[in-house]
C-alpha cells in the first residue's frame, strides 16, 4: 500500500481541461483511464462549462496555471495562437489518418496545431413515420407536405442563429469573405437567402422565433417532420423513427447548402512542462480505442478514418449518415474575421425574422454593427507627457498636504494616530493589495489598447471613440449615450419600485399587534435570501415564450403569449420585474427599522390635532424616514446601476443589445468582443464618473438634511 | 394609536399581504417544482406545484462523483463551507478593527481613506478581474482557497467597514471612558463593552460576508482549477449550458445551495432591522 502510494506520487501527472458533459464527459474520462493504464501517467481532468472554458484558458495558461492538454473547437485556434497558448503538433500528426477537412481546420499558415477528435455539422433530420422521401432541393422541401393543419410546419430550425443560416447563404452563392479576407454582408446573395427564409416564415412553412427547445418539441410531437440540427439532437429524440440526410440543394442556384464543419481537437498547451508526454496523450485521445470509446459512449462523429471501419461504428446509422453529410461541409474558417461575424449576423437575422428590417437592408445593418464592433486600433502615442503630468500632480498634492499640517506637530494634531493606524493597518494592507491596486490598474488600462496580450498606449483615444460614438449612430444600442439612458431608466424604475413597494409593505407590517406579522415578514424577505443568479435564471425560464410560467398564466387570462425578449419594452420590463422582485425586501427591512424608530406619540399628537392619515404620512413618516432611507436609496441606486447578473442572465441584452446597461456593455467589450480590455476599462471609468457625480449630488442632498 | 381596526379592513389587509406573499413565493415554488419533477425541461404550465414527485435530481446532485470516484459534492460542500467561514472570520476581524479605529481615532488620511473605500465600490468588479489574476499569481495564491478567501474578505470590506463604523458611532464614548476610569485596559473595553453592544451590526456584517462568499461564482470559477475544490455555485454552473439547461439538476442544486443561506438569514433576521438602520438613524 505504502509502496504503491510512493510509486503513485512519482508518476507524471497531466492536466486535461474540457467542456464536455454527460456521455461525452464519461467517454473522455474512460479514455484518460486507458492512457493511465498504458503509460502510468495520471490524468487530472477538469470540466468547465463550455462558454467559460475559453476565457479560463486564455487567462490561466500565460500565468502557468493552465492544463497540459485542452479540448476545444477549432474556430478559436487563431485567437489561441495569437495569445501564444497552443503548441504545434509537429511530426506527431499523421494527416492521412483523419478526415481531410478535420485536419485542414487545424492548419494555420502551413503549421498544424492539435489533434482532431470529432466533427460536428448540420444535417436534415426527417421523421420516418410520415411516408416522406428526403428532399434533395429546396423546392422539394417546400412542397413536401401538401396539406398541413394549424400549428403544423414543414421545417423547423434555429433561424435566428447565423450558424444555421450560413449553409443557406452559401447555397444562394454567398461568399462571406472578400479577397482581402474581410467579412462582407451587404451582398445580393445575402438578400436572396434572407428573402427565402423570411418567405418560409411568411408562408407558415416554418414557425417564428425558433429555439432549440422548440425544435425538439415540434419534431417529437410530429408538428414538423423536417428539422435542421446537428449530431447532439439524437439524444433529444423520444423514440421516434428518423433518418439523417444532407441539406438540400437550393433550387434557384443549383448549389448545395454547405454547412459549417466544426472540429473538436485536443490541443497541447504551449506552456506545458512535459511537451512530449502531452503530445502523446493528445494523439492518444484522437486515435484507436479512445476514438471508439468517444464514438460509442460519447456519440461523437469521429475525425479518425479507421473508426468508420469498426463494426460497432459502421452499424450506427447516425454516425455513417453524418460522415456523408460532412463531405459537403466546409470547416468554419479559423480566422479572426470569422469570430467577428456572429454578433452582426445574429442582429441582422433577428431583425429580418421579426419584421423590423427588410431582407435588402439587413446586410447593411450587419455591416454597420460589424464595423462598430471591430474598431481599428487607435494610433499609439507616447506616455511621457502623462507620466510627467502625473508626477507633478502627486508632488503638488504631497506639498499641499504638508502645508496643511504646518504649524502643528504631528503628535499634537493626531494624539491617537499610532493606535488608530495600527487598528486600520491589517484591513488597509489587504485593501491596498487586492482592491486599490487592481482598481488603479483598471483605471489606467483605459489609456491602453489591448490586442492578444499586447498593450499599446493610446491616451484618450478610447474615451474619444466612446464619447463621439464613433462608427454608429447615437440612437443605436451600441452607443454610449443610448446605453446610458437605458441604464438611468433601469436604475430609476427599480429604485422607485423598490422603495414604494418596500415602504408600502413596511407600513402594512408595522403594527405590532397584526396577526401572522412574523410569518409575512419572513416570507417576504425570501427573495433577498436566494442567491441572485438562481433567481435570474429562474425568471428567465419563467419568461420563456413557449414554456414559461408567465405566458401560461397570461394564457389562462386569455392573453396571447408574449415573446418577451424580442421587443425592447417587454424585454426591459422583464428585467425590471425580476430585479424588483429581488430588491424590494431590502427596502422593506430598512423601512421597517426606520418606522420602528419613529415615536408613536407623534402620531397620537397628530391624531389629537385632527390630522388625516395622509397628512400624518407626509408630515411625520416621510420626513422622519428620510435619514434612514436616504443612505439605503443611495446604496440601492449604486447597486442597481451596476446590477450585471440580472441583465446578463435575464434579457442578455436582447433585442440587439438594446437592454444592455453600461456594466454589461463593458463586460461584452472586455470578454466577448476580442478582449478589448482598454475600451472596456474606458467604459468602466465612465461608469465610475457617472456614479461619482451621483454620489456628490446625494451628498449634497443628505448634507442639506442634517443642516 | 387607535387599535380598533374594522373587520373588513383587517380582512383586506390580510388578503393583500397573502396575495403579495403568494406572488413573492411563486418563483421559489417553481424551483421546488422543477427540483422534484422527473423531467429536465420546462413545461408550459402555470401550476407551481409538482404533478409527480421524485428525488432523482437530488440524488444525482448530492451523489456526484468525479473520474477518480471521489465524492465530488461532499468535497465541494466542504470547500464552500471552509471558504465562506474563513471569509466571514477574516472579513469581520479586519472590518471590526478598521471600523472601530475610524470611528474613534483621528489620524492622517482618514477622511480620504473613507472616501476611497466608497469610490472603489463604484468601479465595475469585472474589470478588476484581469489585474487581480496577475496579483494573485505574484503572491502565489492562484488556485488556492486562501487566495479566494482573501479576495472575498477584502472585496466585502468597504461595505462592512462603512456599516460597522456607522454603528460604532452610535455607541456613546462615555461608556468606554467610564470603563477606563474603572481600570479596564483598551483591549478589555473593546472586547467586553464595544463588541457586545455592536452585536446587531456584527451579525448583519457576518451574514453579508458569508452570503457573498457562499454565493459568488465568477471569481471562484476563474481562480480555482480543481473540481474538488470548486465551491458549490461553480458546480451549479455546469448544469446551465449555453444550448441546454438541465433544469431539474439546476433546481435541486439551487435549493441545496440556498438552504443554509436562508436558514442563516432567518436566524439572524431579527438583527437585520436594527443592524442595518441604527447607524443611519442616529448618524
Amino acid at each position: 500500500m505504502f509502496i504503491s502510494h510512493l510509486a503513485f506520487a512519482d508518476a507524471p501527472v497531466l492536466k486535461l481541461w474540457h467542456g464536455y458533459r454527460g456521455g461525452e464527459e464519461q467517454a473522455i474520462e474512460q479514455a484518460a483511464k486507458q492512457f493511465t493504464a498504458l503509460t502510468g501517467t495520471q490524468v487530472e481532468l477538469l470540466a468547465v462549462p463550455y462558454d467559460a472554458l475559453s476565457s479560463k484558458l486564455t487567462s490561466a495558461i500565460p500565468h502557468d496555471a493552465g492544463p497540459d492538454v485542452f479540448i476545444f473547437a477549432h474556430e478559436r485556434l487563431r485567437q489561441f495562437h495569437r495569445m501564444k497558448i497552443v503548441a504545434p503538433s509537429g511530426n506527431g500528426l499523421d494527416r492521412s489518418k483523419y478526415l481531410k477537412p478535420s485536419v485542414d481546420a487545424l492548419e494555420l499558415d502551413g503549421v498544424l496545431y492539435g489533434y482532431p477528435l470529432s466533427i460536428k455539422c448540420l444535417a436534415l433530420f426527417m421523421r420516418g413515420d410520415r411516408g416522406l422521401t428526403a428532399p434533395t432541393t429546396t423546392a422539394e422541401l417546400e412542397n413536401a407536405l401538401t396539406e398541413r393543419r394549424q400549428n403544423q410546419f414543414t421545417l423547423a430550425y434555429e433561424a435566428g442563429d447565423f450558424y444555421f443560416h450560413a449553409p443557406i447563404l452559401f447555397g444562394f452563392g454567398g461568399v462571406l469573405f472578400d479577397e482581402k479576407g474581410r467579412a462582407q454582408f451587404d451582398t445580393p446573395a445575402m438578400t436572396k437567402s434572407l428573402n427565402w427564409v423570411k418567405s418560409l416564415q411568411d408562408r407558415k412553412l416554418m414557425p417564428q422565433e425558433v429555439s432549440g427547445a422548440l425544435v425538439k418539441t415540434l419534431f417529437n410531437e410530429n408538428r414538423a417532420p423536417f428539422v435542421i440540427t446537428g449530431p447532439w439532437f439524437t439524444g433529444e429524440i423520444d423514440g421516434v423513427p428518423y433518418s439523417i440526410h444532407p441539406l438540400p440543394t437550393v433550387s434557384e442556384t443549383g448549389l448545395p447548402m454547405a454547412p459549417f464543419l466544426g472540429v473538436e481537437a485536443a490541443f497541447v498547451s504551449s506552456r506545458t512542462q512535459q511537451p512530449e508526454l502531452a503530445q502523446a496523450f493528445a494523439k492518444f485521445l484522437s486515435l484507436g480505442d479512445a476514438t471508439i470509446i468517444r464514438v460509442t459512449l460519447g456519440r461523437q462523429i469521429p475525425a479518425e478514418l479507421a473508426a468508420y471501419d469498426n463494426e460497432a461504428v459502421a452499424k450506427d446509422p447516425m454516425i455513417s449518415a453524418f460522415r456523408t453529410v460532412a463531405e459537403r461541409a466546409t470547416p468554419t474558417p479559423n480566422t479572426l474575421e470569422m469570430a467577428r461575424v456572429w454578433e452582426p449576423m445574429k442582429l441582422a437575422l433577428r431583425a429580418v425574422l421579426q419584421g423590423g428590417v427588410s431582407p435588402a437592408d439587413a446586410g447593411q445593418l450587419a455591416e454597420r454593427r460589424y464595423r462598430a464592433l471591430n474598431r481599428e486600433a487607435p494610433p499609439t502615442t507616447t506616455p511621457v507627457p502623462w507620466i510627467i503630468g502625473l508626477s507633478i500632480g502627486l508632488v503638488t498634492f504631497g506639498g499641499w498636504q504638508l502645508r496643511q499640517g504646518k504649524g502643528k506637530t504631528f503628535a499634537k494634531r493626531y494624539p491617537e494616530a499610532g493606535r488608530g493606524l495600527l487598528y486600520v493597518a491589517p484591513a488597509a494592507t489587504g485593501l491596498f493589495v487586492l482592491v486599490i491596486i487592481p482598481f488603479v490598474i483598471g483605471l489606467s488600462l483605459s489609456l491602453f489598447h489591448h490586442d492578444a496580450g499586447e498593450y499599446t498606449f493610446v491616451g484618450f483615444a478610447n474615451f474619444a471613440d466612446i464619447l463621439t460614438s464613433k462608427g454608429y449612430r447615437i440612437t443605436e444600442p451600441l452607443s454610449f449615450y443610448f446605453t446610458l439612458v437605458v441604464t438611468l431608466a433601469w436604475t430609476l424604475a427599480n429604485v422607485v419600485l423598490h422603495v414604494s413597494i418596500g415602504l408600502f409593505l413596511a407600513i402594512l407590517l408595522k403594527d405590532p399587534l397584526l396577526k401572522l406579522r412574523g410569518v409575512y415578514r419572513v416570507l417576504l424577505i425570501v427573495p433577498w435570501a436566494v442567491p441572485n443568479y438562481i433567481t435570474a435564471l429562474m425568471w428567465k425560464g419563467m419568461f420563456h415564450q413557449q414554456f414559461g410560467a408567465i405566458n401560461a398564466i397570461l394564457g389562462h387570462l386569455g392573453i396571447e403569449p408574449v415573446s418577451w425578449f424580442t421587443q425592447w419594452s417587454t424585454s426591459f420590463a422583464a428585467n425590471v420585474i425580476t430585479n424588483t422582485w429581488l430588491g424590494f425586501p431590502f427596502m422593506m427591512v430598512v423601512s421597517l427599522g426606520a418606522l420602528q424608530s419613529i415615536p408613536t406619540d407623534l402620531y397620537e399628537a397628530a391624531e389629537v390635532d385632527g390630522a388625516s392619515k395622509w397628512t400624518q404620512f407626509r408630515r411625520i413618516t416621510l420626513p422622519l424616514l428620510k435619514p434612514a432611507l436616504l443612505p439605503a436609496v443611495i446604496l440601492g441606486s449604486v447597486w442597481t446601476f451596476n446590477m450585471f447578473n440580472i441583465i446578463y442572465l435575464v434579457s442578455g441584452g436582447e433585442p440587439g443589445g438594446g437592454t444592455d446597461i453600461l456594466v454589461s456593455e463593458a463586460f461584452r467589450w472586455a470578454f466577448q468582443r476580442n478582449e478589448q480590455y482598454g475600451f472596456a476599462a474606458a467604459y468602466s471609468v465612465l461608469i465610475f464618473f457617472v456614479l461619482f457625480a451621483w454620489s456628490q449630488v446625494t451628498k449634497r442632498l443628505s448634507g442639506e438634511e442634517s443642516a | 394609536m387607535n387599535r380598533q381596526m374594522p373587520r373588513w379592513k383587517m380582512f383586506a389587509l390580510h388578503a393583500g399581504l397573502s396575495l403579495t406573499c403568494a406572488v413573492t413565493l411563486y418563483p421559489v415554488l417553481w424551483v421546488v417544482k422543477l427540483a422534484l419533477s422527473p423531467t429536465q425541461t420546462l413545461s408550459m404550465s402555470a401550476n407551481p406545484f409538482p404533478e409527480a414527485v421524485t428525488l432523482d435530481h437530488f440524488r444525482d446532485v448530492l451523489g456526484s462523483t468525479d473520474a477518480q470516484g471521489r465524492w465530488l459534492f461532499g468535497r465541494q460542500l466542504l470547500s464552500s463551507i471552509v471558504v465562506s467561514a474563513a471569509t466571514t472570520l477574516v472579513g469581520l476581524t479586519l472590518a471590526v478593527t478598521a471600523a472601530y479605529s475610524l470611528s474613534r481615532f483621528r489620524f492622517p488620511g482618514k477622511q480620504s481613506g473613507m472616501q476611497l473605500l466608497l469610490i472603489t465600490q463604484m468601479f465595475p468588479a469585472t474589470l478588476m478581474l484581469v489585474p487581480l489574476y496577475s496579483i494573485l499569481q505574484t503572491l502565489g495564491l492562484l488556485d488556492s482557497i486562501g487566495g479566494l478567501v482573501l479576495v472575498y474578505a477584502t472585496s466585502s470590506l468597504p461595505f462592512c467597514v462603512w456599516m460597522l463604523k456607522g454603528y460604532f458611532d452610535t455607541i456613546p464614548r462615555e461608556l468606554e471612558e467610564a470603563a477606563i476610569m474603572d481600570g479596564a485596559s483598551p483591549a478589555q473595553v473593546f472586547i467586553k463593552i464595544v463588541l457586545p453592544l455592536a452585536r446587531p451590526a456584527l451579525a448583519v456584517t457576518a451574514l453579508f460576508s458569508f452570503m457573498q462568499a457562499w454565493n459568488e461564482f465568477i471569481l471562484a470559477a476563474t481562480l480555482l482549477n480543481d473540481t474538488a475544490r470548486f465551491t458549490l455555485p461553480v458546480a451549479l454552473q455546469r448544469y446551465v449550458g449555453e444550448y441546454k439547461t438541465e433544469w431539474g439538476h439546476f433546481a435541486a442544486g439551487a435549493l441545496i445551495i440556498s438552504a443554509p443561506v436562508m436558514a442563516l438569514f432567518f436566524a439572524l433576521q431579527k438583527f437585520l432591522v436594527g443592524g442595518l438602520t441604527a447607524g443611519a438613524v442616529k448618524g
